[in-house]
């Protein structure tokens, strides 16, 4: 097998951000923010030039589940709230593979929120973008953990009753080592963000306000433009402070930051262990050991 | 004297360390020659409670475990009060001499006690080491090895060799050499009564060594064997030895083992190493399987090869955790919604764990399906004396299907590659992710044979559906139809699944000597199996007797779907205790007299807690 990692790119070879484009007819509605995720994620390959065949999305059910059918990429379209799992599966058995999950707020936060407490403190090589709407899109409007407490929908006909969910507080507390925000509506910075996020070595979590312009009537495009600002923009702001990530993750209303809120570094779960410091578990012989170690084996069982 | 065929039972409290001792017993006696099958019988608390450990000695091989009981050590008052019933005429106890024990109804049965002050001199000889008077207790342990090998005449350096290697290298000398003059002590006061016992281990001269293995260590040795490298598992009784025994091998092998989250998250990893082309699998218990049925149905729709162990424990929800049964056959057959194709193997003893695991990963590649291992505490605790020649390794031969190399890949047509391609036989060449040439998705939607997501075409669903499903057919072709144990043409055929394979061998033989004509047919592939050959098989038996560790004969309703054949008689065990040759022996026996007597209609009683029913 090529290994990519080697090859120089040739200007004329080099990856566009068309190159990831799907053969498939996108089924998002009109307007969605969806499509500003899909085509900044394309972009970011493109500035990381990895080759699709190099890409493993990995994702779960619903609306934004359905990007990695969109991409010219390998993929596994898994099971509603079960993208983080199998995405560490496979960065475990071959860690050559980018890995990304792609998911809603209800597939990733929701039912899915046992596994990402674990993902956080793991901190498998992974990129999980979320395509935070605040609503159960696909299964046409109920509340999502992120839904603002008082949601209406169709099963909390007299508001939802739980505060909601902050995905970013809890990526930072529970040991994410890249925490990130970006915005549908603004998809170059969304681009850089998932450029960051996919080349940050460990777990990285970019939750992305995106609009739904069928079922969140409230946090919509319109909505969000003038509250985001870029923590780019503040050359004060330091992400390897926790307390200030902290302080940023918990701003919500008027004033809404995007960008990287938080970065730390420690080792991946795959560096550390150590089956695979020879390489990837996928490229390693199936029967790798010799005789004598079975051998071995036997002895030490007598 | 009675040579070399004696079962040993030692009990007492969690904690105590009968469990040590009698591995260390065991593994004496395997080196000397001769060959064991102990298993374990514990309740599930850590500490306290009644525990035993029963070592069943042969120089023969020996597969199950025997009622009859010819030494008992007891560690604590209810050893003795459990176990006195099982001591044979001629048998003996030996126990603290603080415990107390009713001589009148022991002489009444011949049953020898020979007490000892271990605990008294623990505390003497510990004293000196340094020991506080909890650590000298457990030299208890090392006491009852040396009065057992004295009482049945295993030379003294057989046991000191074990407990030098047990102590020497972690605990420091002097607390090994205080064991050691504890075992010495107790070997020289047991030898001067060493002559009112009959049983005597005298190992073989030409005793070759063996391994000491358990059902689930098989079962991980047999996926080490075939090349798994990678399992994931979230910790459950009886199956949480086989991530543990893997993980204890990892440096070794090379493997992955990742304790998860959840079963949820152990089933997902699994399945996500194993789509990148590793041998993969997980092990639970029927809770921890509950948890991961939705997945389960992914890997049959996505088409990932994988392994899944099911330890059997009795009882919906929690049930009985350390102890066994066979109450999930059903629920393994149609475990998640619709209709995929699976394999479900029951392997039946040490032997079969290892070489059907290891046939698991080469069909699971093969079908391209979730392969399915039906097992049971029973045997993932039961330990035998394996020789080397049982578990061959050099001779497992790997097949991988329809999977692509690296220079079938080389000469596809980037962008031409179909992960779900329309085959004669249903099965698609399987690329594994990485190489330019097949880049892909799996999708748990239905999808087209690209493998993008189509949820709508109702032609597609059927194309992608009927190729899936005509796998089964030539997985048909390939499964073993269940095995022969015993006289052909006997009037009388007890049949069973898995774990209860060795223990109704062992009712065919007792049966036989008594006159009473008998084999056995026993299944280790469920499913899926072809009916006509199955029908013949059935046909060749006259009286059906199904044998089962759970009320509603599993088994049987399955044969009976297949192929028509309903058993006359069943034998229902599921108080979650094994079954024992000897126990289905009596009951067979029993029924075979009531059913030529006046063909009772009432079912028999038994207090043995087998529901035996006789069919008028
Ligand atoms: C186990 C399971 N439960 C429920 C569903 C139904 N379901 C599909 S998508 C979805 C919620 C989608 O919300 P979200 O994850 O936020 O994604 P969105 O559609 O908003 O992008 C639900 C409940 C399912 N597919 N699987
Ligand atoms: S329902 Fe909302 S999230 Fe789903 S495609 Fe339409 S706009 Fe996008």
């Amino acid at each position: 097998m090529i290994d990519v990692t080697t090859i120089k790119v040739m200007p004329e070879f080099r990856l566009l951000p068309k190159t990831y484009d799907g053969e498939r007819e996108v089924t998002w509605c009109p307007g969605c923010g969806d499509y500003g995720i899909l085509s900044a994620v394309k972009q970011a390959l493109a500035q990381l030039q990895i080759p699709p065949h190099r890409v493993y999305f990995v994702s779960g059910i619903g609306c934004g589940s359905k990007l990695p059918d969109y991409v010219h990429a390998n993929g596994y379209l898994g099971l509603h709230g079960r993208s983080l799992p199998i995405a560490q599966g496979v960065k475990l058995a071959n860690h050559d593979l980018k890995v990304i999950a792609t998911v809603g707020d209800g597939d990733g936060y929701g039912i899915g929120a046992g596994h990402f407490v674990h993902a956080l403190r793991r901190n498998s090589d992974i990129t999980m973008i979320v395509e935070d709407n605040k609503v159960y899109a696909l299964t046409k409007g109920q509340y999502s953990p992120t839904s603002t407490r008082g949601w209406i929908s169709s099963t909390t006909p007299d508001g939802a009753l739980e505060v909601e969910f902050n995905p970013v507080v809890m990526a930072i507390a529970g040991g994410a080592t890249f925490v990130a925000r970006a915005f549908s509506g603004d998809p170059k910075h969304m681009a850089a963000v998932f450029a960051k996020a996919i080349a940050h070595k460990g777990f990285a979590l970019v939750d992305v306000l995106q609009s739904c312009v069928i079922y969140n009537p409230i946090n919509t495009v319109e909505w969000y433009r003038p509250r985001v600002y870029k923590l780019d923009d503040d050359a004060n702001y330091n992400p390897r402070d926790y307390a200030a990530a902290m302080n940023k993750a918990h701003e919500w209303g008027d004033r809404i930051p995007l960008g990287v809120l938080y970065v730390d570094e420690r080792p991946t779960y795959e560096e550390q262990v150590a089956a695979l410091a020879n390489g990837a578990l996928a490229k390693q012989p199936l029967r790798g050991y010799s005789r004598a170690t079975w051998d071995e084996f036997r002895a030490a069982v007598m | 004297m009675i040579k070399n065929n004696m079962t040993i039972k030692i009990g007492g409290e969690a904690g105590q360390g009968m469990d040590t001792s009698g591995a260390g017993f065991a593994r004496a006696l395997v080196r000397a020659g001769l060959q064991i099958f102990a298993n374990q019988d514990f309740m599930s608390r850590i500490r306290g409670g009644y525990n035993f450990y029963q070592l069943r000695v042969s120089d023969k091989p020996v597969y199950a475990p025997d009622d009859a009981t010819q030494l008992v050590l007891a560690f604590n008052q209810q050893a003795i009060a459990q176990h006195l019933r099982e001591i044979v005429p001629g048998g003996a106890i030996i126990h603290d001499a603080a415990l107390k024990v009713d001589a009148a109804a022991l002489a009444e049965r011949n049953v020898h006690a020979f007490a000892f002050p271990f605990e008294a001199k623990a505390l003497e000889v510990g004293r000196p080491a340094g020991m506080d008077p909890k650590h000298a207790k457990l030299m208890l342990n090392t006491a009852a090895l040396g009065a057992t090998a004295a009482i049945t005449g295993l030379p003294f350096e057989r046991i000191a060799q074990v407990i030098a290697e047990n102590f020497g290298k972690k605990k420091g000398s002097a607390v090994a050499d205080a064991n050691l003059a504890m075992a010495r002590w107790a070997y020289d006061q047991a030898l001067q009564s060493a002559d009112q016992f009959a049983w005597k281990l005298i190992p073989p001269a030409d005793g070759v060594n063996r391994m000491i293995l358990n059902g689930n260590q098989a079962i991980g040795l047999g996926a080490i064997a075939a090349g798994c490298k990678f399992i994931s598992a979230y910790p459950m009784t009886p199956a949480t030895s086989i991530i543990e025994f893997m993980t204890a091998q990892a440096k070794r092998f090379n493997l992955v083992t990742k304790q998860t989250e959840d079963e949820l998250a152990a089933i997902l990893f699994a399945i996500g190493a194993a789509q990148t082309g590793v041998r993969a699998m997980t092990a639970t218990s029927g809770g921890g399987f509950s948890l991961m049925v939705e997945a389960l149905g992914m890997a049959g729709m996505t088409e990932t090869p994988l392994v899944v162990v099911d330890s059997q424990r009795p009882g919906p929800s929690t049930g009985m955790p350390t102890r066994t049964g066979q109450g999930d056959l059903l629920f393994l057959l149609h475990a998640s919604q619709d209709e995929f194709p699976r394999i479900v193997l029951a392997p039946g003893g040490v032997a079969s764990c290892y070489a059907d695991t290891a046939r698991a990963f080469n069909l699971a590649e093969k079908y391209q399906c979730p392969v399915l291992i039906l097992t049971e505490g029973f045997q993932a605790f039961a330990s035998r004396s394996v020789g080397v020649e049982e578990m061959p390794f050099e001779e497992f031969v790997v097949d991988r299907g329809k999977t692509l190399t690296d220079a079938d890949l080389d000469r596809l047509t980037p962008g031409e590659y179909k992960r779900y391609a329309l085959t004669a036989d249903g099965i698609s060449p399987r690329a594994l992710p990485g190489h330019p040439n097949a880049v892909y998705t799996a999708t748990s939607d239905e999808h087209t044979e690209y493998g993008r997501i189509e949820d709508e075409d109702p032609a597609n669903r059927i194309a992608q559906h009927d190729k899936r499903m005509k796998k089964i057919e030539a997985m048909k072709r390939e499964m073993r139809m269940p095995e022969w144990y015993g006289p052909k043409h006997a009037p009388l055929t007890l049949m069973g699944w898995g774990a209860t394979r060795y223990a109704i061998r062992e009712a065919v033989d007792l049966l036989n000597a008594e006159g009473i004509e008998a084999n056995a047919l026993h299944f280790i592939d469920i499913y899926p199996l072809d009916e006509t050959r199955l029908a013949n098989e059935l046909a060749q038996a006259q009286r059906l007797i199904d044998v089962e560790g759970n009320s509603t004969a599993q088994l049987a309703q399955v044969v009976r779907v297949y192929t028509g054949r309903t058993p006359d008689d069943k034998i229902l065990k599921y108080d979650g205790r094994p079954f024992t040759g000897a126990e289905l022996a009596r009951a067979v026996a029993r029924m075979n007299t009531q059913a030529a007597k006046a063909r009772a209609r009432v079912p028999a009683r038994s207090n043995e807690f087998l529901r035996v029913r006789a069919f008028p």
